[in-house]
């Protein structure tokens, strides 16, 4: 279970205070006004940013403090999850060794995790030479290498097409569905969450609310959702 | 809320290299002092020397800027064919070997240069080029280039769309200077008035060859005398010392203006002009940027033409001066990547100051004071003709550093802006960030920052003038050797091949970091 005690981050005037609890395996859809803390509230889990007051907790263990590599996080940002500089196949083979010293064993484990997200043959190339739903996939198949228990996803697949974003987004559930992982993720679409998420996080006015179920927020929504759905 | 910043064991190799820039400049500045005679040593010709540094400085950093401003602003308002070309142009005297620039400017002003043979084609009597106007002309030929784009930059900032409102008012060029273009230069002008005039203050070579004699001589050179000539530490040390106050104070003026960054690239824009199109005002402009140009190019030109003559006949001496020149290059391109890389790291993980100041302590700081002070230190040891490539590759780095970290340290920001966050998630800590992160993105400016240090290193003559022995040094001491003997053919030819090695270091550095680079 992931815990968010009192957890605080300020920055001059503007306040993030997050309180609540996720049941394993739960996934969860961040939404709310841009500027609200959505993309904060997952830097603080991931512990990219450090909270002013307040904690993180796994299970039970306090990770406050623990830097972000060391968390059991797998985290995927709007942009820049590749590194453009390697090809696909070690993109994916940092997820096992960040030094990139693979074994055969472990080779062939990020052959048939980029085969699992439809991206056989392909581990030769780089970045560049990819599509976006195939570079989208790279960054999938790492996180399903890592095998962490939380997946983050900070508006992932913004720059795909509709067809290709909701694609994607069944890609997830499934990944997650196939690794028990909890999943969080932020998006400015409705949709989304409707589609994958089965509760959601409502981030407005200096709060992330704990998680509602999805059927339930979106048929009789607060004021605050309210306001940000128009 | 603040970011997190797990420092990849950059921290401890930065404090490193702090440690050894400290000990590098002040260590030297100490065993300077300890060594230092008191002041009943100064005489009327150091004092000479204090005016004459000052005096010289002066009237370059002034005729540099004056003509500086006019040429920027034809190259700012006008569009030519090989504008580009002339403004990568105006950034080479930046990699050129100082004493190259003399033999051209030799060629062209010297006592039998093209000039003098005109003169005395029309029966006037020659000009001499040594002395004051010598070197003040060598130190214009220097900073010209360098202040024109400095100033070319702040009139390519001024928004195109305050020249199109200004061309929708109605504006003449005489509004467009007052509303415009005075404001800018107000900003500009100081700081490039101050860097050029800080680096003549710690001119060395120019005066060496152009200068000397009582009327003539620079505290660097007086320091460089009483070594040489004299071997009088206690006399070198003192004005050491001064030398140090002098440009040390400088630079805490200098720290004071927003220094403009020199190496900034977009100077390929062009803003279409309403207020500049009468004739009159177009001519001027081409009159300015041909003579500009032809002042830039005419030595460089003479000295292709006089060095390949030469070239054949030249003594074997010179080939092994350039191969130890090629060596202590390379020993000191080396040595500035290791020193910048981790300070380059400190600052962008720690959001450190330290770039700045570090630059400016290097720009200050004389490479003939850091050599006074290991000479001193060393000399009891140990045959200073022994450790004089490596000391000139040491100070080479240090001096080169600045500069590299320029190119660096943005760069690094960038790429820790972009992908820090995923290499902290994935665990890309120290040697595998370094590897796997930093190195492969920061290539582009790794081969420009190795570039710049390798031909720096190549054409200085500074230290090595102090430690090497009669038959020892690099191709810039056996080309000075050559002048001081008016040998001016294998001059000329030496001149060449040092030309040639810079350019052609500088060349293959940053085309190696071009190619194959991954967008």
């Amino acid at each position: 279970m992931l815990t968010l005690d009192r957890l605080t981050a300020r920055w001059g005037d503007w306040t993030l205070e997050a309180d609540f609890s996720v049941e394993p395996g739960a996934k969860l859809a961040l939404i709310g006004p841009s500027g609200a803390g959505k993309s904060t509230l997952l830097g603080l889990i991931a512990g990219h940013e450090t909270p002013d007051a307040g904690r993180v907790l796994w299970q039970g263990e306090d990770l406050t403090d623990a830097p972000p590599a060391a968390r059991p996080v797998s985290m995927i940002f709007q942009d820049n999850n590749l590194f453009p500089h390697l090809t696909a196949a070690q993109n994916v083979g940092l997820g096992l060794r960040p030094d990139l010293r693979l074994d055969r064993g472990q080779r062939s484990q990020v052959e048939s995790a980029l085969e699992r997200v439809g991206l056989a043959g392909l581990g030769a190339r780089k970045p560049g030479q990819l599509s976006g739903g195939q570079a989208a996939r790279v960054a999938l198949a790492r996180a399903l290498l890592r095998h962490k228990p939380l997946m983050l996803l900070d508006e992932p697949f913004g720059a795909l097409g509709p067809a290709l974003r909701t694609e994607m987004l069944d890609l997830v559930a499934e990944l997650a569905d196939e690794t028990g992982a909890t999943l969080l993720i932020v998006s400015h679409d409705p949709d989304d969450a409707r589609r994958i998420a089965d509760g959601v996080v409502l981030v407005a006015d200096g709060i992330a609310y704990p998680p509602a179920p999805t059927e339930d927020i979106f048929a009789n929504p607060p004021e605050a959702l309210r306001a940000y759905l128009g | 809320m603040r970011w997190r910043s797990d420092p990849p064991g950059a921290a401890g190799a930065a404090a490193v290299v702090a440690a050894i820039l400290l000990v590098l400049n002040l260590g030297a500045l100490g065993m300077v002092a300890s060594r230092a005679e008191g002041w009943g040593g100064w005489s009327a010709a150091d004092g000479a020397a204090l005016r004459f540094t000052l005096w010289q400085a002066l009237l370059s950093a002034v005729f540099s800027v004056a003509m500086a401003v006019p040429v920027a602003r034809a190259l700012a308002r006008r569009r030519f064919p090989g504008r580009g070309a002339l403004i990568v142009l105006m950034g080479a005297p930046f990699i050129l070997p100082v004493l190259v620039a003399v033999i051209g400017l030799l060629a062209v002003l010297g006592r039998n240069g093209l000039v003098n043979d005109l003169l005395a084609l029309a029966g006037l009597p020659r000009v001499s080029i040594y002395g004051l106007h010598g070197v003040v002309l060598a130190h214009v030929f220097f900073n010209l280039p360098l202040a024109t784009r400095l100033i070319l930059q702040g009139w390519l900032a001024i928004p195109a769309e305050r020249f199109r409102l200004a061309a929708a008012l109605g504006f003449g060029p005489g509004d467009v200077a007052r509303v415009l273009e005075r404001p800018m230069l107000r900003e500009t002008v100081p700081g490039a008035f101050l860097v050029v005039f800080v680096l003549c203050l710690t001119s060395f070579a120019v005066a060496l060859a152009l200068g000397g004699g009582p009327r003539a001589t620079t505290v660097e050179l007086a320091i460089y005398q009483a070594f040489r000539f004299d071997f009088d530490l206690g006399k070198a040390a003192l004005l050491a010392l001064v030398q140090v106050a002098l440009a040390g104070a400088a630079a805490l003026v200098a720290l004071r203006l927003t220094l403009p960054a020199e190496l900034g690239p977009g100077f390929d824009r062009t803003v279409t002009r309403w207020d500049a199109t009468a004739p009159g005002l177009r001519a001027q402009d081409a009159v300015l940027i041909a003579l500009a140009t032809l002042f830039l190019a005419l030595p460089l030109a003479m000295i292709a033409l006089n060095g390949l003559a030469a070239l054949a006949t030249l003594p074997a001496s010179i080939w092994t001066a350039t191969l130890r020149s090629l060596a202590v290059a390379l020993v000191s391109t080396a040595l500035t990547l290791a020193l910048a890389l981790p300070i380059a790291a400190l600052a962008v993980r720690r959001k450190a100051r330290i770039v700045e100041a570090l630059g400016m302590l290097t720009i200050a700081a004389s490479p003939l004071v850091v050599g006074t002070g290991l000479f001193v230190l060393l000399f009891p040891l140990i045959d200073p003709g022994k450790v004089a490539l490596g000391v000139t590759a040491l100070v080479n780095a240090a001096m080169a550093l600045p500069f590299a970290l320029r190119a660096l340290t943005p760069a690094l920001a960038a790429i820790e802006a972009d992908y820090g966050r995923l290499a902290d998630g994935l665990g890309l800590t120290g040697p595998a960030r370094l590897r796997l992160l930093w190195l492969p993105r920061l290539r582009r400016p790794l081969g420009f920052a190795a570039g710049l240090a390798a031909a720096l290193s190549m054409g200085d003559l500074g230290v090595v003038a102090m430690f090497a022995s009669p038959e020892g040094g690099t191709l810039p001491l056996a080309l000075y050797r050559l002048m001081a003997a008016y040998r001016m053919d294998d001059a000329a030819g030496a001149a060449l091949v040092l030309l040639a090695a810079s350019l052609a270091l500088f060349w293959i550095f940053d085309r190696g970091g071009r190619l194959d680079a991954d967008a």
